[in-house]
């Protein structure tokens, strides 16, 4: 009974600071500072799987836990950082909506998927329940983050984010079946999304990354 | 189970992604694009074939069930057509130099790739591989929506990118929480994401758990359908990437969305305690049906214009099968049909035409039956189809739509016939100034393949004038099947 209690602490800490990191992310307001909150994200994430895995005795999880690390904490910041230094766009994130509103909203949706998730879930067991209600509140964080940047870079790091409380819900979903195949999917994902942002730059299209730029462009050429 | 039964299933897959290996290797135009008609086919025919096997019994991954046999042969079917108008289409971007070859090889892979995401989404009898087939398909897509590299289309690639992530992850998300609601009483590991156990188990899962599962699954599927509000990213896809791109989304790709809605709807609907999925797909789709056709209005850009008319059918669609009952389901299952054939049919025109004009601006495009008269009156005949005139296929199913609905829910019946007639007067008006009047633009000869879309146009002639009786003893099977 002991264990089974600090099994659970310990991965509801895991849990919890995922979302604290979350609203880290919010109050951002530079590329690199965001980028490093992602990776500190990344690394939370590789510990909750990992201990995911052990409680669970899934070893396969371990997998997911080292993509998560190696991919997610190292890989990716990295080459964001090197794009970002590259493009030159180091300076401010434009915000769309202010840091103030942007937490508040954040508050918003994570008692919304408290409310929502524990309510639903009243049956399961604690441990499964809780960390769904944390990963959607990291999902819809990480919507958050999508929402309110303008700029492609962060949005690609709300994305990741987002998918990050994914992995979070379906590691937490005990012997769901395809959770290692689903992360390498998404680690695909992200990667070629990464070395398209790169290859719009070096094919020199656009002056900059920032999605409003691109907006001219679209649509009803009137 | 015997290999002899299993080989055409496996066809269906191997083909596209071994042919997708192949092509992303093979220089040469004309070896590849001639390949990958072949591998289309080839594909198409062990579709086919599936109707004469003995089935598979339903094992962990693989499915074949009435339901997606009608998916799979339409799916090939029109990606056979469509690998035929590609090859004459590309030829042209080629010359045109908007393509180089390196970007062709690409493009042939990632079409069959997409292929193989389609048919593996068909025949996923686990709902996670499903979800990681969408992906697949959406992923390719992206990709050869950006495919020209201009602003418009890296920003339309960008849009569906991000839109089309979202949709994925929601889609996750509910995938994740219907495991955690199959969990106690399928067991754990593998067998909790298989359907046929899923929805023999259904009736005593947690409705409360499934109710939430069905919202996110509503959402994540239904930005890929392109309902309204969640469109954002259809209309730009379609307008920016290759013609042939623009076929398979609106023929294709959105029946994979729906596919995937349709096999959840089916799993709520054995539990008693879940809520009904009906009134909340009815909503969208009417949502998205008069939406779309007041945004028809207003469109300059031709292949915009059919990506909206394409959320306004898909509207109708979801309407029909949210209504639900063995005649409305069959309305909508025949409408989907129609749906594909026609839409990639005008867009198998509309490609032709705007290389010819060097546009797509409506209004630099007149009197095309008068400069081009086959692509002209088979762009009129598509058209004249998907505005929902008799005696084309779409009538008829816009027919049982209306009739249905009017006998059940006449006030909603009456939404819906607003819908479909704001929609007819918008298609009719770009109609007369496309293909009627003085000519404008270019009026070089065109170097089009006409067979792809007469295939198409004359399928959607005979639905609408006689449909085969055991093609309607199929398709009311099915639509008992969905509830």
């Amino acid at each position: 009974m002991q264990m089974h209690s600090l099994a659970f602490d310990i991965s509801h800490t895991l849990a919890g600071g995922l979302v604290l990191i979350s609203f880290m992310m919010l109050y951002q307001d530079r590329l690199y500072s965001l980028l490093n909150v992602f990776a500190l994200h990344a690394v939370v994430l590789a510990l909750s799987v990992a201990w995911q895995a052990y409680i669970q005795d899934a070893p396969h999880l371990y997998i997911t836990a080292v993509i998560a690390l190696v991919f997610k904490a190292i890989v990716i910041p990295v080459a964001l950082h090197r794009i970002v230094k590259q493009l030159g766009i180091h300076r401010d994130i434009e915000s769309a909506v202010s840091i103030g509103l942007t937490m508040l909203a954040g508050m918003a949706l994570v008692a919304l998927s408290m409310v929502l998730m524990l309510r639903v879930t009243a049956d399961a067991d604690p441990l499964a329940r809780e960390d769904l209600a944390f990963a959607l509140s990291v999902v819809l964080l990480g919507l958050l983050v999508m929402v309110t940047r303008r700029n492609a870079v962060s949005q690609v790091v709300g994305f990741m984010s987002l998918e990050n409380g994914l992995v979070l819900a379906a590691t937490g979903a005990k012997g769901m079946p395809l959770v290692v195949e689903i992360s390498v999917a998404f680690s695909i994902l992200i990667a070629f999304i990464v070395i398209g942002i790169f290859l719009f730059r070096i094919r020199e299209r656009f002056d900059s990354v920032d999605v409003s730029a691109l907006d001219d462009y679209r649509g009803e050429r009137r | 189970m015997t290999m002899a039964s299993l080989d055409p299933v496996a066809a269906v897959l191997l083909v596209p992604i071994l042919s997708a290996a192949l092509l992303a290797v093979l220089p040469g135009y004309r070896l590849t694009a001639r390949l990958n008609v072949v591998a289309s086919m080839l594909t198409f025919v062990s579709a086919l074939s599936l109707f004469v096997i003995e089935r598979p019994q339903p094992g962990p991954y693989v499915l074949v069930d009435d339901l997606n046999i009608v998916f799979i042969v339409l799916n090939t079917f029109v990606g056979f057509t469509t690998s035929i108008f590609s090859a004459s289409y590309i030829a042209h971007e080629l010359e045109a130099g908007r393509l180089t070859p390196v970007y062709l090889r690409f493009y042939h892979a990632m079409y069959q790739t997409m292929m193989f995401g389609m048919n593996l989404a068909f025949v996923s009898n686990n709902i996670g591989l499903m979800w990681v087939a969408v992906e697949i398909a959406t992923l390719t897509t992206v990709l050869m929506v950006g495919i020209y590299r201009t602003h418009a289309a890296l920003e339309a690639a960008w849009k569906y990118f991000i839109l089309g992530s979202v949709g994925i992850a929601f889609a996750l998300f509910g995938t994740i929480l219907v495991y955690m609601a199959a969990r106690p009483i399928v067991g754990e590991g593998q067998d909790g994401m298989i359907w046929t156990l899923l929805i023999q188990n259904a009736a005593a899962f947690d409705p409360a758990l499934l109710n939430v599962a069905f919202i996110f699954l509503f959402l994540g599927y239904g930005t890929k359908v392109g309902l309204a509000p969640l469109h954002a990213w259809l209309p730009d896809a379609h307008a920016e990437g290759p013609t042939p791109i623009s076929a398979v989304l609106s023929g294709l790709l959105l029946n994979v969305a729906l596919y995937a809605l349709l096999r959840f709807k089916i799993l709520l609907a054995v539990n008693p305690h879940a809520i009904a999925p009906g009134p909340l797909m009815v909503t969208m789709g009417l949502v998205s049906l008069i939406f779309a056709a007041f945004m028809l209005y207003r469109r300059r850009d031709i292949k915009r214009l059919f990506a909206y008319s394409s959320i306004e059918h898909m509207g109708i669609i979801v309407f029909a099968f949210g209504m639900g009952g063995p005649l409305a389901n069959f309305a909508g299952l025949l409408h989907m049909v129609m749906h594909s054939l026609t839409k990639s049919a005008i867009f198998y025109a509309v490609g032709h035409i705007s290389q010819i004009k060097g546009t797509q601006r409506i209004n630099r495009i007149r009197g095309l039956t008068v400069t081009h008269p086959a692509l002209g009156w088979g762009f009129v005949v598509g058209v004249v189809a998907i505005a929902g005139l008799p005696p084309l296929g779409i009538f008829m199913s816009e027919f049982l739509i209306v009739s249905s609905t009017f006998a059940r829910q006449p006030l909603l019946a009456v939404a819906l016939v607003f819908g479909l007639l704001l929609a007819f007067g918008a298609l009719t008006l770009r109609l007369t100034s496309v293909a009627f009047g003085e000519p404008r633009g270019s009026k070089a000869s065109a170097e089009a393949s006409y067979v792809p879309m007469l295939a198409h146009l004359a399928l959607v002639l005979c639905a609408g004038t006689y449909l085969p009786a055991p093609l309607v003893v199929w398709f009311q099977h099915v639509a008992r099947l969905l509830g």
